[in-house]
């Protein structure tokens, strides 16, 4: 094929993309493989030098994840009785006993309320908020809109002593609730911003066509305002989850019990007889499949989301 | 379907008036056209009516109620928006059953009254699909489903035919004035195309700089325009202004142009200073032995008639004549104007002088 087009690349340029994004996939993929790896490998393999790409697969890391245990001597061994289930099988060739669950199925859960609570939240108030600074006359609206837009403008970290306090006075230290509004109060700020951009692109004719057509402006907003905002919605909504999921500064300073998540959890494992990596790891392959489902079902939002508004319909 | 009133309507925006104190009324079945340029305040008049903006002040009536400052919900009218603004994620059906929905109507009602509504607009074989490929004819017929679907007390339409192409429009215009004819409903109708409003048009109101400028049957506009602005804005080619500088007084019957006397309607009103004299091209004609005389610049053949620019001693020309006569550039004729079509304005105000001719139609706007 001779002669040269504008909008379709040459085969050549199509291979050296292609090289291109293989090569950046493979080394963007290559630490989540190996973690998920390092899951299924027994304590031995994971520390092995040079480590090991082929290995006899164990699900001893996730037993060790999901319990507590203790050491038993060859003596001991003889008097139990033999093991009941396939994880105390486990747990017995490695020497040890379960002696009871651990914590990381609980703090996964404190997670999932957190994460997906202040998400909620922070998607409620961010709606409305932004459907009010789109819509209606608001006075001082452009400062309201910079003033929310600078609570972003340092790490959230930096005030973390002031909420510390704070959050003793209230009496909100160690609690999901205390989580949920700390993720909430950080995402809100991106939220109305990342929301009144999508409302502002609905046309107003629709919401008025309701209006005349006998409903309230309330009835307009959630009946078609609403469905349509829904790309916007989703995409903010992986924002903000995505944010509150993996954070962990502030749940290492302000929670350590009851209310603590995965984050700061999962480095504790290590301390628990030796260094156990491949608990980590598979307590931090468990700790991805939740966002990883979330983002999925909403991926087609995603991708229309981020470049929604770029070329007018 | 109703009568609407519009008393001393007026909207403020801030500093900007973009309505200044507009009366007209609207009859019970009338076909009604708000006229003007981009910016005249007449799409804000409209939705002053709809109840999408609340009036600064005055007031609205429509069946005899006074509801300026009510919702739009409330007003029980029905409006069409020149993007249509149909619902992206309902379907044909669910558009035009929406309003319907509102009101709490039964299933069994709703679909019988959507299919009569989609009889009558021919659409039945799209009721099911999406609205997001249908052409913009199709989508202009659903728009006007959702408005007919419910017997509102009027119809409100912003530029409906603005986004059609112009072979569309000319279609749709014949069709939306057929369902007009039909329902016999209160219509009021944005469009700032001057031709679509005589076209369609019971009556017009024209509107500038957010003040009504006229109001009246289309022909009575077009003949006795009440301001040059008007006098400009319709008609194409416009009213021609042969300007000069002199006094008239009430009762004159010719006006000096360049040494020469035309005769004019009766004046029953006086002015002086610079006073324009207006004439449509079509009441423009040559005679050899007329004595006020121009150069022909321009001749553009339109097939049915010709357009003639000429040059005369008070000013550019245009004349609308015959398109077999044959005129060269340069050439110099006599003119003669029908003397019962003239009207006088005063330049300064714009306001036309009151005549015989044309105090039946501007001494009650």
């Amino acid at each position: 094929m001779s002669g040269f087009s504008v909008t379709e690349p040459s085969n050549r340029q199509k291979w050296i993309a292609a090289v291109l994004v293989i090569l950046y996939a493979l080394i963007t993929i290559a630490p989540l493989l190996w973690i998920i790896a390092t899951g299924f490998k027994s304590p031995e393999d994971a520390i092995a030098y040079p480590p090991k790409v082929l290995f006899e697969p164990s699900l001893e890391g996730y037993v060790n994840l999901f319990t507590t245990r203790t050491r038993i001597t060859e003596g001991m061994q003889q008097t139990l009785p033999p093991p009941a289930t396939w994880y105390q099988q486990i747990a017995r060739d490695s020497g040890t006993m379960i002696a009871g669950p651990s914590r990381y199925g609980q703090r996964f859960l404190n997670s999932v309320v957190i994460g997906f609570g202040s998400t909620f939240l922070s998607i409620f108030f961010g709606t409305l908020a932004a459907y009010a600074f789109s819509r209606f006359r608001v006075p001082i609206k452009d400062d309201l809109l910079f003033f929310i837009l600078s609570t972003r403008m340092m790490p959230p970290i930096a005030v973390a002593i002031p909420i510390f306090l704070m959050f003793r006075q209230l009496g909100l230290n160690d609690t999901q609730l205390g989580m949920i509004l700390l993720y909430t109060a950080v995402n809100l700020s991106l939220a109305v911003w990342l929301l009144k951009g999508f409302i502002d692109e609905i046309p107003l004719e629709y919401e008025e066509a309701a209006l005349i057509d006998g409903y309230t402006r309330f009835q307009a907003f959630y009946k078609v305002v609403l469905p349509q905002a829904a790309t916007g919605i989703a995409s903010t909504a992986i924002f903000c989850l995505i944010f509150a999921w993996n954070e962990y500064a502030f749940a290492v300073l302000l929670t350590s019990g009851t209310a603590q998540t995965a984050p700061p959890f999962i480095p504790t494992i290590i301390g628990v007889g030796g260094q156990d990596w491949p608990a980590v790891a598979a307590g931090a392959t468990l700790f991805l499949i939740p966002v990883m489902i979330f983002t999925i079902l909403l991926r087609k939002h995603l991708l229309r989301g981020i470049t929604f508004g770029a070329v007018r319909k | 379907m109703a009568q609407i009133i519009i008393k001393n309507l007026r909207k403020d925006f801030g500093d900007f008036t973009a309505v200044k104190s507009s009366s007209f009324t609207i009859e019970d079945g009338e076909f009604f056209m708000l006229l003007g340029p981009s910016g005249c305040g007449k799409t804000t008049t409209l939705r002053m009516i709809a109840g999408l903006e609340l009036p600064t002040s005055g007031e609205i009536y429509i069946d005899g109620e006074e509801v300026s400052q009510k919702r739009a919900s409330h007003r029980d009218i029905a409006f069409v928006f020149q993007m249509f603004a149909l619902y992206p994620h309902l379907n044909v059906r669910q558009n035009i059953s929406y309003p319907l929905k509102s009101q709490g109507m039964s299933r069994a009602g709703i679909k019988a009254k959507v299919a009569e509504v989609a009889g009558i607009l021919g659409i039945e074989d799209i009721l099911n699909k999406p609205v997001g490929g249908l052409s913009g004819g199709d989508r202009q017929r659903i728009a006007l489903g959702r408005a007919i679907v419910r017997d509102p007390k009027a119809f409100l339409m912003d530029e409906p035919l603005g986004a059609l192409d112009a072979e569309f429009r000319e279609r749709m215009a014949e069709e939306l004035r057929a369902l007009h004819d039909r329902m016999n409903a209160t219509t009021v109708y944005v469009t700032h195309d001057q031709l679509e409003a005589m076209q369609m048009g019971d009556k017009i109101v024209v509107m500038n700089h957010g003040s009504v400028e006229q109001f009246g049957v289309p022909q009575e506009i077009y003949d006795w325009p009440a301001s040059m602005f008007v006098a400009t804005f319709i008609g194409s080619p416009s009213m021609n202004f042969l300007r000069f500088n002199g006094a008239v007084a009430k009762g004159d019957e010719a006006v000096m142009l360049d040494g020469n006397s035309i005769s004019i309607p009766t004046l029953l009103e006086g002015c002086n200073g610079d006073i324009a004299l207006g004439i449509r091209p079509e009441h423009v004609s040559f005679g050899e032995s007329s004595p006020y005389r121009g150069e022909v610049i321009a001749s553009e053949y339109l097939g049915t008639t010709r357009i003639v620019t000429l040059n005369t001693p008070n000013g550019p020309l245009k004349a609308r004549t015959s398109s077999a006569l044959n005129v060269t550039a340069g050439e110099i004729v006599g003119l003669q104007f029908n003397p019962d079509t003239i009207t006088l304005f005063n330049e300064k105000t714009g306001a036309a002088l009151l005549s015989v001719q044309n105090k039946g139609v501007l001494s009650d706007g």
